[in-house]
């Protein structure tokens, strides 16, 4: 065992007493063993036959349970992206004894499992809230679990933490009697940092959290109508600035115009996104503000004292006074290449002298992104409790986060992560791709995406060349429902079926950042081996275009589209 | 996404309820978990047939999701002419270990 | 077809007219919206309740000036997904102060059940060969709420029991 400095070991604490999770209380306990409870005899209900499977399945969906190309899938909320070791081994757990020993993290910071049976689901669920745990509204036309930066709470540039704002949006927005069954599925991410690591933009609602200048006073820049899919639009803004006390009010305003007005008669236009642009933002906007003139707000009241009350779930932890400069780390750098080029991609500034943020790599080179063994959700939790306070975050980019490490313990926490096949260092880089379960698994999609990650890590496998080419995202869905986030990486692939053969079609210039941007189509489609070599020229473009110091989306924005389109397209 | 079936050789795919396990309605009306042995109808009226009986198993709680799919006879046994009905017949391209693909060969 | 209130069926008063009925002497109807707009006089000079049929995409603001004399408002789901009467419902209680009876018909399951009590309906309309245990049963299933309830003015409900000293209603 490791010499550590985790307070929590040295006491008769838990590991994870200081894991900034919300624990539940008496009723939340209540609540989520009758939604369990009440999940099982549906499912009762359902093998017996007093319901058909169109009633059954959004009821399975608001409890997580997709029916996929092969099997059930179950898709686990993780609020906000936050988790204790001891939910991270209950995860491995069900890996290991309901499924096929691995989960696999999605982009909206939840985990699914691809192989569970139906009859299992409700003991699953039970093992699940056995830790404070669901997979509630993880799917459905509800409003879906709410994301948020999965650095919140350490980094060096948060102006508010979002933490406690986003687990009072969790427990108004579980089971909602009026907004369960909304013409379509709602979205809600929430940053509190300048740098928008959450993507709200493009979101149903986008919360930026930020202090009033002259009375501190805590709110939201409320952004709605963003969303990926078939029709991707960035969010308006709906208001600058919406006091906390209001902002629950505030969100009924839009969730109740949204539920009357929003269409019902084609689910391909029924997103909220569709009813502000087809409204026209101004007129729909309006109407918010015409219900919230009118809604008895005093009901929505959000008292300063829950929000300090629920506060104390998200304490910082106890952080010790440190030198600003690890003689250690140094020395550990100067001496392995190797873990010195982990710190450059994979370190995050913290706002506490001393601590670094670490993001491990789910993202091996050629491996599936976002898939973790059971042994390896284990280690992450072993690791997690000698020195991040017992705390893994999940990231959209399907990703993990130990958000508090010593710089001291940063050499021998790369070492087991490296043992572990989780040391790579390549985050930000081209390696670390979102992709979509695409047709591997998924039922809707067109082509597979996976595969197509996975070759392209290969090409690039050489992590000095990805060091030398610096931040580039690139973002594969496997069909337009855009899960994959194609629409706002630097480089999108879009899978798309061609008479029955997969074909893929380029995307340049997206961002899922504070400038969020929608990329643009480059060009006719490639064929599955021909995909890998086109993304290769954009890139090798981009090295003899770019000047000293750019990273590929800057140098794509003084250019433009033409070079790009002239290297992939001039030879035909 | 599905295609819609339009061939003249069609076979009927669908999901068990308990386990979600993708079968295929085989020679006799009996689910099949290897789409090799996956019947396949030849022209309209048997296909409708063959989808009445597979409707009627979804009332009966035995199956889900029921649909038609194109297919071809090869000498291995049916084939699905789209890549989609193929994949479901192996498992994930990216997890050879996993799925139908992983189990040993039917005596 | 049946009537539950609070999960039992009940010997249900009203008779609901379709547009080409003729209305009886007497007895409580419930009449469509466009048939309350043309024959309202009629209807009113009766001695007898009259309510008011809302199909899904009609706005409980469409009768919020005739509430005073609608004894009750029913509110239609065409497809149990369609959830658009939970905001009718929620508005006619909270927005109009609508104090008759509200009933929700058309395709309902009871997993929707407690969600329609807590937007203030009062009774559901429910096929016969669809009446049973489930519909009681659905009301008992869940006993914390983490909203506001109808009715309850005190604020953000559930959220409240962080406040120390505070007991959750």
């Amino acid at each position: 065992m490791p010499d550590t400095h985790s307070p929590a070991l040295r006491s008769n604490q838990p590991a994870d007493a200081h894991a900034a999770v919300y624990r539940y209380d008496e009723f939340d306990k209540t609540f989520i063993f009758e939604r369990v409870e009440q999940f099982r005899a549906q499912v009762e209900r359902r093998i017996k036959g007093e319901i058909t499977e169109e009633e059954f399945k959004p009821i399975r969906l608001m409890n997580g349970l997709y029916l996929q190309l092969h099997a059930y899938m179950l898709r686990v909320a993780v609020p906000y992206g936050m988790l204790s070791s001891t939910q991270v081994r209950r995860l491995a757990r069900i890996a290991r004894v309901y499924d096929k020993g691995y989960g696999h993290f999605t982009t909206r910071q939840n985990i699914q499992f691809n192989w569970p049976k139906l009859e299992d689901v409700p003991t699953i669920l039970r093992e699940l809230a056995e830790v404070d745990m669901h997979a509630i509204q993880t799917s459905g036309n509800c409003i879906r679990n709410v994301t948020t930066d999965q650095f919140c709470g350490a980094a060096a540039d948060e102006l508010v933490d979002p933490r406690v704002y986003a687990e009072i949006l969790r427990q108004w927005s579980t089971m909602h009697p009026e907004f369960t069954y909304l013409p379509r599925k709602f979205k809600i991410a929430i940053t509190g940092s300048p740098n928008d690591r959450a993507a709200v933009q493009v979101h149903d609602i986008g919360l930026i959290a930020k202090k009033d200048e002259t009375t501190g006073r805590v709110g939201f820049t409320v952004y709605v109508g963003g969303g990926q899919g078939r029709t991707p639009y960035l969010a308006v803004k709906a208001r600058d600035f919406v006091p906390v006390e209001e902002i629950i009010g505030y969100l009924e305003a839009i969730l109740r115009v949204y539920n009357q007005l929003g269409r019902r008669d084609n689910i391909y236009k029924a997103r909220i996104k569709i009813t502000v642009n087809e409204m026209g933002a101004d007129k729909f906007i309006g109407l918010i503000e015409e219900e919230y003139a009118r809604l008895r707000r005093q009901k929505f009241h959000v008292d300063p004292a829950i929000v300090d009350a629920i506060q104390t779930h998200f304490a910082p932890p106890p952080w010790v006074e440190l030198p600003a400069i690890s003689d250690s780390f140094e020395a550990a750098k100067a001496a392995d290449p190797a873990f010195a080029r982990w710190t450059r991609s994979n370190l995050t500034e913290h706002k506490t002298r001393g601590y670094a943020i670490a993001t491990i790599s789910l993202k091996p080179i050629g491996g599936i992104p976002g898939d973790a063994e059971a042994d390896q959700l284990e280690t992450v939790a072993d690791l997690a409790d000698l020195y991040s306070f017992g705390e893994v975050r999940v990231t959209h980019e399907q990703n993990l986060v130990l958000a508090h490490v010593r710089q001291d313990d940063l050499y021998a926490l790369w070492k087991a992560l490296d043992a572990a096949g989780l040391g790579t260092a390549n985050a930000g880089l081209i390696s670390d791709i979102i992709a979509c379960p695409g047709l591997d698994y998924c039922a809707l999609a067109n082509t597979r995406a996976i595969p197509v990650a996975q070759r392209i890590a290969e090409r690039f496998a050489d992590l000095d060349r990805q060091h030398d080419l610096g931040e580039l995202k690139i973002k594969i869905s496997g069909c337009i429902n855009a899960c994959g986030h194609h629409h706002v990486g630097h480089i999108g692939i879009l899978g798309v079926d061609k008479k029955g053969e997969e074909f893929f079609q380029i995307l340049l210039g997206g961002d899922a950042g504070t400038n969020a941007a929608l990329g643009e189509i480059v060009g006719p489609g490639f064929d599955y081996d021909g995909i890998i070599d086109a993304v290769e020229t954009v890139v090798n473009t981009f090295v003899k275009l770019r000047q000293p110091g750019e990273i590929f989306i800057q140098t794509l924005a003084r250019t433009g589209h033409a070079p790009f389109k002239e290297a992939l397209y001039a030879r035909a | 996404m599905l295609v819609k079936a339009k061939g003249t050789q069609q076979s009927v795919a669908a999901s068990r309820l308990l386990d979600g396990e993708a079968v295929w309605l085989g020679a006799g009306n009996i689910w099949v978990e290897d789409v090799a042995q996956a019947a396949v109808f030849d022209g309209a009226e048997a296909i409708a047939e063959a989808l009445a009986f597979a409707k009627a198993e979804e009332k009966r709680q035995i199956v889900v999701d029921v649909y038609p799919l194109d297919v071809e006879i090869t000498e291995a046994g049916t084939r699905p002419t789209h890549l989609r009905e193929r994949l479901k017949g192996i498992g994930p391209t990216v997890r050879r270990d996993l799925g139908k693909q992983a189990r040993q060969p039917a005596a | 077809m049946p009537v539950l209130d609070r999960g039992l069926p009940i010997d249900d008063r009203w008779t609901d007219l379709a547009d080409d009925q003729d209305i009886p002497a007497e007895g409580a109807v419930i009449v469509s919206l466009e048939r309350w707009r043309t024959e309202r006089d009629a209807l009113t000079a009766r001695r007898d309740a009259v309510g008011v049929r809302l199909k899904s995409n009609q706005l409980a603001t469409e009768i919020a000036d005739d509430l005073g004399s609608l004894s009750l408002v029913a509110l239609e789901f065409p497809k149990f997904r369609d959830g658009r009467a939970f905001s009718a419902a929620r508005e006619l209680r909270e927005r109009f102060d609508y104090k008759g009876e509200i009933r929700a018909f058309g395709h309902i399951i009871p997993d929707q059940y407690l969600f329609l009590t807590r937007v203030g309906v009062d009774t559901v309309v429910v096929p016969a060969d669809r009446v049973g245990p489930a519909w009681a049963h659905a009301l008992k299933e869940i006993s914390v709420a983490f909203q506001p309830a109808l009715g309850r003015e005190e604020g953000v409900s559930l959220l409240r029991r962080h406040l120390k000293g505070t007991v959750p209603a």
